[in-house]
Protein backbone atom coordinates (compact mmCIF):
# COMPACT_ATOMS: atom_id res chain seq x y z
CA UNK A 1 0.00 0.00 0.00
CA UNK A 2 1.01 3.40 -0.91
CA UNK A 3 1.70 5.54 1.89
CA UNK A 4 0.92 9.30 0.58
CA UNK A 5 2.48 12.24 2.61
CA UNK A 6 -0.50 14.10 5.05
CA UNK A 7 -0.74 17.32 3.10
CA UNK A 8 -2.65 19.79 5.91
CA UNK A 9 -4.96 22.00 3.87
CA UNK A 10 -4.50 23.99 0.26
CA UNK A 11 -1.20 25.84 -0.69
CA UNK A 12 -2.80 29.03 1.43
CA UNK A 13 -4.05 27.22 4.28
CA UNK A 14 -0.24 25.98 4.52
CA UNK A 15 1.46 29.24 3.68
CA UNK A 16 -1.30 30.57 6.53
CA UNK A 17 0.21 28.16 9.38
CA UNK A 18 3.77 28.51 8.82
CA UNK A 19 3.77 32.34 8.11
CA UNK A 20 1.91 32.31 11.64
CA UNK A 21 4.01 29.53 13.72
CA UNK A 22 7.46 31.59 12.24
CA UNK A 23 5.75 35.53 13.58
CA UNK A 24 5.51 33.15 17.04
CA UNK A 25 8.82 32.20 17.55
CA UNK A 26 10.10 35.60 16.29
CA UNK A 27 8.37 36.59 18.85
CA UNK A 28 8.70 34.44 21.85
CA UNK A 29 12.15 32.93 20.70
CA UNK A 30 14.40 34.86 18.52
CA UNK A 31 13.37 38.26 20.27
CA UNK A 32 14.06 37.17 23.97
CA UNK A 33 17.72 36.48 22.95
CA UNK A 34 19.07 38.46 20.29
CA UNK A 35 20.55 41.01 21.85
CA UNK A 36 22.81 38.25 23.94
CA UNK A 37 23.22 36.63 20.42
CA UNK A 38 24.41 39.98 19.29
CA UNK A 39 26.60 41.11 22.53
CA UNK A 40 28.12 37.80 22.61
CA UNK A 41 28.83 37.28 18.87
CA UNK A 42 26.56 33.75 19.26
CA UNK A 43 25.15 31.61 17.36
CA UNK A 44 21.27 32.01 17.50
CA UNK A 45 20.69 28.28 18.36
CA UNK A 46 17.29 28.64 20.28
CA UNK A 47 15.89 30.36 17.50
CA UNK A 48 17.16 27.90 15.03
CA UNK A 49 16.19 25.22 17.29
CA UNK A 50 13.04 26.26 17.79
CA UNK A 51 12.74 26.53 14.07
CA UNK A 52 13.77 22.89 13.40
CA UNK A 53 11.35 21.86 15.89
CA UNK A 54 8.63 23.38 13.90
CA UNK A 55 10.11 21.78 10.85
CA UNK A 56 10.53 25.05 9.42
CA UNK A 57 14.08 24.29 7.80
CA UNK A 58 11.95 22.26 5.51
CA UNK A 59 9.14 24.68 4.95
CA UNK A 60 10.02 24.78 1.30
CA UNK A 61 10.51 21.42 0.12
CA UNK A 62 7.70 19.67 -1.29
CA UNK A 63 5.27 18.01 0.56
CA UNK A 64 5.76 15.13 -1.67
CA UNK A 65 9.63 14.85 -0.38
CA UNK A 66 8.17 15.36 3.22
CA UNK A 67 8.83 19.24 3.60
CA UNK A 68 6.17 21.60 4.68
CA UNK A 69 5.56 22.88 1.15
CA UNK A 70 4.89 26.24 1.54
CA UNK A 71 5.06 29.13 -1.59
CA UNK A 72 8.28 30.81 -1.92
CA UNK A 73 6.48 34.02 -1.13
CA UNK A 74 5.49 32.40 2.49
CA UNK A 75 9.57 31.60 2.48
CA UNK A 76 9.86 35.23 2.10
CA UNK A 77 7.43 36.89 4.70
CA UNK A 78 9.24 34.65 7.22
CA UNK A 79 12.32 35.89 6.14
CA UNK A 80 10.83 39.61 7.29
CA UNK A 81 8.93 38.72 10.79
CA UNK A 82 12.28 37.06 12.11
CA UNK A 83 14.22 39.98 10.77
CA UNK A 84 11.72 42.14 12.79
CA UNK A 85 13.13 40.49 15.69
CA UNK A 86 16.73 39.21 15.49
CA UNK A 87 18.49 40.09 12.22
CA UNK A 88 21.14 37.17 12.60
CA UNK A 89 18.45 34.37 13.21
CA UNK A 90 16.87 35.44 10.14
CA UNK A 91 20.14 35.74 7.89
CA UNK A 92 20.99 31.96 9.03
CA UNK A 93 17.14 31.57 8.24
CA UNK A 94 17.31 33.38 4.72
CA UNK A 95 20.74 31.34 3.97
CA UNK A 96 19.59 28.20 4.81
CA UNK A 97 16.76 28.15 2.66
CA UNK A 98 18.66 29.90 -0.51
CA UNK A 99 20.45 26.79 -0.58
CA UNK A 100 16.86 24.89 -0.08
CA UNK A 101 15.28 26.91 -2.84
CA UNK A 102 17.89 26.59 -5.41
CA UNK A 103 17.62 22.79 -4.79
CA UNK A 104 13.98 22.10 -5.29
CA UNK A 105 14.58 24.16 -8.67
CA UNK A 106 16.63 22.33 -10.19
CA UNK A 107 15.68 18.66 -8.86
CA UNK A 108 16.00 17.38 -12.65
CA UNK A 109 17.24 14.22 -13.11
CA UNK A 110 19.07 14.32 -9.63
CA UNK A 111 17.64 11.40 -7.50
CA UNK A 112 20.59 12.29 -4.86
CA UNK A 113 19.40 15.36 -4.15
CA UNK A 114 15.71 14.42 -3.98
CA UNK A 115 16.68 11.70 -1.45
CA UNK A 116 18.86 14.39 0.15
CA UNK A 117 15.89 16.89 0.44
CA UNK A 118 14.22 13.90 2.11
CA UNK A 119 16.69 14.14 4.35
CA UNK A 120 16.33 17.62 5.24
CA UNK A 121 13.06 17.19 6.33
CA UNK A 122 12.99 14.32 8.09
CA UNK A 123 15.99 15.63 10.71
CA UNK A 124 15.80 18.91 9.83
CA UNK A 125 19.44 19.63 8.44
CA UNK A 126 21.05 23.21 8.06
CA UNK A 127 22.90 23.70 4.95
CA UNK A 128 25.58 26.06 5.39
CA UNK A 129 27.20 27.81 2.26
CA UNK A 130 30.65 28.04 1.00
CA UNK A 131 30.55 30.07 -2.17
CA UNK A 132 33.56 32.81 -1.93
CA UNK A 133 36.87 31.93 -2.49
CA UNK A 134 39.87 33.01 -1.79
CA UNK A 135 41.75 34.54 -5.23
CA UNK A 136 38.45 35.32 -6.88
CA UNK A 137 38.46 38.56 -5.85
CA UNK A 138 34.59 38.31 -4.44
CA UNK A 139 33.48 37.17 -7.95
CA UNK A 140 31.18 34.25 -7.54
CA UNK A 141 30.70 33.43 -10.72
CA UNK A 142 34.38 31.95 -10.51
CA UNK A 143 36.16 29.12 -8.89
CA UNK A 144 39.78 28.10 -8.11
CA UNK A 145 39.52 24.65 -6.08
CA UNK A 146 37.73 21.45 -8.43
CA UNK A 147 36.09 18.65 -7.79
CA UNK A 148 39.04 16.20 -8.26
CA UNK A 149 38.59 12.37 -8.90
CA UNK A 150 40.12 10.04 -6.05
CA UNK A 151 40.53 6.28 -5.50
CA UNK A 152 37.37 4.35 -5.74
CA UNK A 153 35.28 6.72 -7.93
CA UNK A 154 35.23 9.15 -5.28
CA UNK A 155 35.89 13.05 -6.05
CA UNK A 156 37.40 14.82 -3.72
CA UNK A 157 37.72 19.14 -3.21
CA UNK A 158 39.43 21.34 -0.97
CA UNK A 159 38.45 24.95 -0.82
CA UNK A 160 39.94 27.92 1.17
CA UNK A 161 36.32 29.86 1.53
CA UNK A 162 36.96 33.88 3.63
CA UNK A 163 33.49 33.49 4.98
CA UNK A 164 31.08 30.20 5.83
CA UNK A 165 27.68 30.97 6.92
CA UNK A 166 27.46 29.34 10.65
CA UNK A 167 30.30 26.65 9.30
CA UNK A 168 30.40 25.11 12.71
CA UNK A 169 26.97 24.79 13.21
CA UNK A 170 25.68 23.36 9.77
CA UNK A 171 24.98 19.64 8.93
CA UNK A 172 26.16 20.11 5.64
CA UNK A 173 27.91 22.13 3.27
CA UNK A 174 26.32 23.64 0.03
CA UNK A 175 29.16 25.42 -2.21
CA UNK A 176 30.49 26.01 -6.14
CA UNK A 177 34.03 24.56 -7.27
CA UNK A 178 35.06 23.85 -10.82
CA UNK A 179 33.65 20.53 -12.61
CA UNK A 180 37.47 18.99 -12.99
CA UNK A 181 40.19 19.60 -12.35
CA UNK A 182 41.20 21.04 -16.13
CA UNK A 183 38.05 23.51 -16.38
CA UNK A 184 38.06 27.02 -16.32
CA UNK A 185 37.11 29.52 -13.70
CA UNK A 186 33.69 30.02 -15.04
CA UNK A 187 33.01 25.69 -15.61
CA UNK A 188 31.14 25.62 -12.53
CA UNK A 189 28.89 22.83 -10.33
CA UNK A 190 27.58 23.02 -6.87
CA UNK A 191 28.26 20.51 -4.81
CA UNK A 192 26.18 19.47 -1.93
CA UNK A 193 28.57 17.60 0.86
CA UNK A 194 27.35 15.99 4.07
CA UNK A 195 28.77 16.36 7.53
CA UNK A 196 30.26 13.15 7.57
CA UNK A 197 31.61 13.65 3.98
CA UNK A 198 33.39 16.91 5.25
CA UNK A 199 35.82 18.39 7.61
CA UNK A 200 36.09 22.38 8.04
CA UNK A 201 39.85 24.04 9.31
CA UNK A 202 39.14 27.68 10.44
CA UNK A 203 41.39 30.14 9.40
CA UNK A 204 41.13 33.32 11.38
CA UNK A 205 38.20 34.91 13.69
CA UNK A 206 34.90 36.35 13.69
CA UNK A 207 34.46 39.74 15.74
CA UNK A 208 32.57 41.65 13.05
CA UNK A 209 30.52 44.91 13.36
CA UNK A 210 26.96 43.41 12.84
CA UNK A 211 25.34 40.20 12.19
CA UNK A 212 27.47 39.03 14.90
CA UNK A 213 25.44 35.71 15.80
CA UNK A 214 25.48 34.06 12.08
CA UNK A 215 29.39 32.92 13.06
CA UNK A 216 30.83 33.04 9.83
CA UNK A 217 34.98 32.79 9.89
CA UNK A 218 36.20 31.61 7.02
CA UNK A 219 37.28 27.70 6.64
CA UNK A 220 39.27 25.31 4.17
CA UNK A 221 36.77 23.39 3.42
CA UNK A 222 37.87 19.53 2.61
CA UNK A 223 35.23 16.73 1.38
CA UNK A 224 34.80 13.43 -0.42
CA UNK A 225 32.11 12.96 -2.04
CA UNK A 226 30.30 10.51 -4.89
CA UNK A 227 29.68 12.24 -8.81
CA UNK A 228 26.00 12.80 -8.29
CA UNK A 229 26.24 15.51 -5.39
CA UNK A 230 27.33 17.43 -7.95
CA UNK A 231 23.97 19.44 -9.34
CA UNK A 232 23.81 18.57 -12.79
CA UNK A 233 22.43 22.42 -13.91
CA UNK A 234 25.18 23.93 -14.35
CA UNK A 235 26.27 26.82 -12.38
CA UNK A 236 25.81 29.46 -14.73
CA UNK A 237 22.35 28.85 -15.09
CA UNK A 238 21.31 27.85 -11.49
CA UNK A 239 23.14 31.18 -10.58
CA UNK A 240 20.90 33.03 -12.56
CA UNK A 241 17.53 31.12 -12.50
CA UNK A 242 17.98 30.73 -8.99
CA UNK A 243 20.80 31.60 -6.52
CA UNK A 244 21.68 35.49 -7.15
CA UNK A 245 17.56 36.09 -7.34
CA UNK A 246 16.55 34.37 -4.54
CA UNK A 247 19.22 35.77 -2.55
CA UNK A 248 18.87 39.16 -2.98
CA UNK A 249 14.76 38.77 -2.46
CA UNK A 250 14.95 36.67 0.98
CA UNK A 251 17.67 39.14 2.16
CA UNK A 252 15.64 42.08 1.17
CA UNK A 253 13.12 40.76 2.95
CA UNK A 254 15.09 40.46 6.40
CA UNK A 255 16.37 43.70 5.67
CA UNK A 256 13.26 45.65 5.68
CA UNK A 257 12.35 43.60 8.29
CA UNK A 258 15.57 44.68 10.33
CA UNK A 259 14.24 48.22 9.28
CA UNK A 260 10.40 47.59 10.00
CA UNK A 261 11.46 46.73 13.65
CA UNK A 262 14.02 50.33 13.68
CA UNK A 263 11.24 52.26 12.39
CA UNK A 264 8.60 50.69 15.03
CA UNK A 265 10.96 51.79 17.98
CA UNK A 266 11.26 55.20 16.76
CA UNK A 267 7.37 54.75 16.59
CA UNK A 268 7.39 54.36 20.24
CA UNK A 269 9.59 56.94 21.31
CA UNK A 270 7.38 59.14 19.40
CA UNK A 271 4.31 57.97 20.81
CA UNK A 272 5.80 58.17 24.66
CA UNK A 273 7.05 61.48 24.06
CA UNK A 274 3.62 62.98 22.58
CA UNK A 275 1.57 60.75 25.87
CA UNK A 276 3.89 63.30 28.39
CA UNK A 277 2.30 66.86 26.81
CA UNK A 278 -1.32 65.36 25.12
CA UNK A 279 -2.01 68.45 23.48
CA UNK A 280 1.77 69.26 21.60
CA UNK A 281 3.17 67.27 18.45
CA UNK A 282 6.44 66.51 19.37
CA UNK A 283 9.42 67.56 17.23
CA UNK A 284 10.22 64.26 16.31
CA UNK A 285 7.01 63.56 15.21
CA UNK A 286 7.46 65.32 11.96
CA UNK A 287 11.02 63.38 11.50
CA UNK A 288 9.13 59.74 12.15
CA UNK A 289 6.91 61.03 9.04
CA UNK A 290 10.26 61.49 6.62
CA UNK A 291 11.26 58.19 7.79
CA UNK A 292 7.96 56.22 6.67
CA UNK A 293 8.41 57.26 3.44
CA UNK A 294 11.90 55.96 3.50
CA UNK A 295 10.62 52.83 4.52
CA UNK A 296 7.34 53.11 2.31
CA UNK A 297 10.50 52.84 -0.79
CA UNK A 298 12.13 50.21 1.08
CA UNK A 299 8.53 48.11 1.28
CA UNK A 300 7.69 48.68 -2.57
CA UNK A 301 11.00 47.81 -3.79
CA UNK A 302 10.70 44.35 -1.72
CA UNK A 303 7.73 43.60 -2.84
CA UNK A 304 7.87 44.40 -6.38
CA UNK A 305 11.29 42.30 -6.76
CA UNK A 306 9.35 39.59 -5.55
CA UNK A 307 6.39 39.73 -7.98
CA UNK A 308 9.02 40.34 -10.78
CA UNK A 309 10.62 36.67 -9.38
CA UNK A 310 7.17 35.08 -9.07
CA UNK A 311 5.67 35.73 -12.11
CA UNK A 312 9.38 35.17 -14.17
CA UNK A 313 9.30 31.75 -12.20
CA UNK A 314 5.71 30.60 -13.17
CA UNK A 315 6.88 30.59 -16.92
CA UNK A 316 8.10 27.45 -18.24
CA UNK A 317 11.55 27.38 -18.68
CA UNK A 318 11.71 30.88 -16.32
CA UNK A 319 13.69 32.27 -19.45
CA UNK A 320 12.36 35.84 -18.08
CA UNK A 321 14.88 34.75 -15.37
CA UNK A 322 17.62 35.25 -17.68
CA UNK A 323 17.11 38.15 -19.30
CA UNK A 324 19.59 41.03 -19.24
CA UNK A 325 16.61 43.29 -17.69
CA UNK A 326 15.90 40.81 -15.24
CA UNK A 327 19.56 40.58 -14.04
CA UNK A 328 19.57 44.27 -13.73
CA UNK A 329 16.40 44.21 -11.79
CA UNK A 330 17.20 41.63 -9.21
CA UNK A 331 20.65 43.26 -8.90
CA UNK A 332 19.15 46.33 -8.64
CA UNK A 333 17.01 45.32 -5.53
CA UNK A 334 20.02 44.56 -3.78
CA UNK A 335 21.61 47.52 -4.24
CA UNK A 336 18.59 49.53 -3.41
CA UNK A 337 17.38 47.65 -0.05
CA UNK A 338 20.88 47.56 0.85
CA UNK A 339 21.61 51.38 0.96
CA UNK A 340 18.14 51.78 2.09
CA UNK A 341 17.91 49.52 4.99
CA UNK A 342 21.00 51.30 7.02
CA UNK A 343 19.59 54.54 6.01
CA UNK A 344 16.33 53.71 7.62
CA UNK A 345 18.15 52.56 10.84
CA UNK A 346 19.95 55.86 10.91
CA UNK A 347 17.38 58.08 10.89
CA UNK A 348 15.17 55.92 13.51
CA UNK A 349 18.23 56.82 15.90
CA UNK A 350 17.79 60.49 14.90
CA UNK A 351 14.48 60.40 16.31
CA UNK A 352 15.28 58.51 19.07
CA UNK A 353 18.42 60.61 20.09
CA UNK A 354 20.76 59.31 23.15
CA UNK A 355 18.05 56.62 24.15
CA UNK A 356 18.26 55.21 20.58
CA UNK A 357 22.00 55.38 20.64
CA UNK A 358 22.63 53.40 23.84
CA UNK A 359 22.04 49.53 23.87
CA UNK A 360 19.95 49.24 26.93
CA UNK A 361 16.54 50.92 26.42
CA UNK A 362 13.20 50.05 24.59
CA UNK A 363 14.34 52.15 21.87
CA UNK A 364 17.54 51.29 21.02
CA UNK A 365 18.59 50.79 17.37
CA UNK A 366 22.29 50.40 17.84
CA UNK A 367 22.04 46.70 16.84
CA UNK A 368 19.71 47.29 13.75
CA UNK A 369 22.39 50.39 12.46
CA UNK A 370 25.06 47.44 12.13
CA UNK A 371 23.07 44.67 11.47
CA UNK A 372 21.93 46.24 8.56
CA UNK A 373 25.28 47.72 7.68
CA UNK A 374 26.40 43.66 6.74
CA UNK A 375 23.94 44.21 3.56
CA UNK A 376 26.06 46.37 1.21
CA UNK A 377 29.31 44.02 1.84
CA UNK A 378 26.71 41.01 1.03
CA UNK A 379 28.40 40.47 -2.42
CA UNK A 380 30.03 44.09 -2.32
CA UNK A 381 27.44 46.44 -4.02
CA UNK A 382 30.51 47.94 -6.64
CA UNK A 383 31.10 44.84 -7.53
CA UNK A 384 27.26 44.40 -8.42
CA UNK A 385 27.56 48.07 -10.27
CA UNK A 386 30.47 46.37 -12.40
CA UNK A 387 28.18 44.09 -13.40
CA UNK A 388 25.47 46.14 -14.08
CA UNK A 389 27.41 48.34 -15.83
CA UNK A 390 28.75 45.97 -18.39
CA UNK A 391 25.11 45.05 -19.29
CA UNK A 392 23.80 48.54 -19.89
CA UNK A 393 26.53 48.88 -22.25
CA UNK A 394 24.43 46.05 -24.79
CA UNK A 395 20.96 46.11 -22.86
CA UNK A 396 18.15 47.76 -24.71
CA UNK A 397 14.94 47.07 -22.80
CA UNK A 398 15.86 47.67 -19.36
CA UNK B 1 31.09 34.89 -41.44
CA UNK B 2 32.33 32.39 -39.42
CA UNK B 3 35.83 33.63 -39.95
CA UNK B 4 35.36 37.21 -38.96
CA UNK B 5 32.74 35.69 -35.50
CA UNK B 6 36.18 33.96 -34.91
CA UNK B 7 38.44 36.93 -35.22
CA UNK B 8 35.87 38.70 -33.00
CA UNK B 9 36.12 36.44 -30.30
CA UNK B 10 39.72 36.22 -30.70
CA UNK B 11 39.96 39.55 -30.16
CA UNK B 12 37.37 40.39 -27.37
CA UNK B 13 36.69 37.16 -25.69
CA UNK B 14 39.83 36.69 -23.43
CA UNK B 15 39.54 32.90 -23.73
CA UNK B 16 43.14 31.06 -22.58
CA UNK B 17 42.99 28.54 -25.28
CA UNK B 18 42.78 29.76 -29.00
CA UNK B 19 40.26 30.41 -30.42
CA UNK B 20 41.13 29.65 -33.62
CA UNK B 21 41.59 25.71 -32.47
CA UNK B 22 37.83 25.24 -31.32
CA UNK B 23 35.25 24.10 -33.50
CA UNK B 24 31.84 26.27 -34.72
CA UNK B 25 30.05 24.39 -32.34
CA UNK B 26 32.26 24.53 -28.81
CA UNK B 27 30.91 25.82 -26.39
CA UNK B 28 32.66 29.15 -25.42
CA UNK B 29 31.49 29.27 -21.84
CA UNK B 30 33.34 25.70 -21.01
CA UNK B 31 35.85 27.15 -23.15
CA UNK B 32 36.92 29.96 -20.32
CA UNK B 33 34.46 32.71 -21.71
CA UNK B 34 33.21 34.93 -18.46
CA UNK B 35 29.88 36.59 -18.58
CA UNK B 36 32.20 39.95 -18.79
CA UNK B 37 34.06 39.11 -21.86
CA UNK B 38 30.76 37.62 -23.37
CA UNK B 39 29.20 41.18 -22.98
CA UNK B 40 32.38 42.42 -25.27
CA UNK B 41 31.68 39.90 -27.56
CA UNK B 42 28.04 41.06 -27.98
CA UNK B 43 28.98 45.01 -28.53
CA UNK B 44 31.85 43.70 -31.15
CA UNK B 45 29.65 41.62 -32.78
CA UNK B 46 27.38 44.05 -33.17
CA UNK B 47 30.21 46.69 -34.18
CA UNK B 48 31.57 43.68 -36.93
CA UNK B 49 28.23 43.40 -38.42
CA UNK B 50 26.53 46.42 -37.82
CA UNK B 51 23.41 45.20 -36.41
CA UNK B 52 21.42 45.88 -32.79
CA UNK B 53 20.84 42.42 -30.89
CA UNK B 54 17.20 42.93 -29.75
CA UNK B 55 17.40 41.96 -25.61
CA UNK B 56 15.57 38.44 -26.31
CA UNK B 57 18.92 37.32 -28.37
CA UNK B 58 21.01 38.39 -25.98
CA UNK B 59 21.35 35.94 -23.97
CA UNK B 60 23.95 33.20 -22.79
CA UNK B 61 22.88 30.38 -25.46
CA UNK B 62 22.50 32.49 -28.23
CA UNK B 63 26.34 33.00 -27.65
CA UNK B 64 27.32 30.03 -26.53
CA UNK B 65 29.42 29.00 -29.87
CA UNK B 66 30.41 30.41 -32.85
CA UNK B 67 27.45 28.06 -35.09
CA UNK B 68 24.83 29.82 -32.01
CA UNK B 69 25.82 33.44 -32.70
CA UNK B 70 26.01 32.62 -36.43
CA UNK B 71 22.64 31.50 -36.32
CA UNK B 72 21.31 34.55 -34.23
CA UNK B 73 22.89 37.02 -36.74
CA UNK B 74 21.23 34.98 -39.52
CA UNK B 75 17.82 35.39 -37.98
CA UNK B 76 18.55 39.03 -37.58
CA UNK B 77 18.94 40.07 -41.35
CA UNK B 78 16.33 38.04 -41.96
CA UNK B 79 14.33 40.29 -39.72
CA UNK B 80 15.61 43.23 -41.56
CA UNK B 81 15.01 41.55 -45.28
CA UNK B 82 11.75 40.73 -44.26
Amino acid sequence: MTTLTVIAGTRAERDQTFVDTVCRLADDVAATHADAVDREARFPIEAIDALRAHGALSAFVPCALGGGGVSFGALATACLELGRRCGTSAMVFAMHQIQVATMVRHLDDAPWFADYLRDVAAGQRLIASATSEVGTGGDMRRSVAAVTPADGGWLTFEKQAPTVSYGAYADDVFLTLRRAPEAEPGDQVIVLARAEQTTLEQMGSWDPLGMRGTCSPGYVVRARIAAEQMLPTPFARVCTESVVPISHILWSHLWLGIATDAFDRARAFVRASARRQPGTQPPSAQRLSHLMSELSLLRAETSSGLADFLAGSEEPGRERLSTMAAVLRFNNLKIAASEQAPRICQGALSVCGIVGYKNDTPYSVGRHLRDSLSACLMVANERIHQTNAGLLLIAKDV
Amino acid sequence: MNDLIRQVIAEHGRLPVDVHALGDEADLYRAGMTSHASVNVMLAIENAFDVEFPDAMLNRSSFESIAAIAVALAALNQEVAA
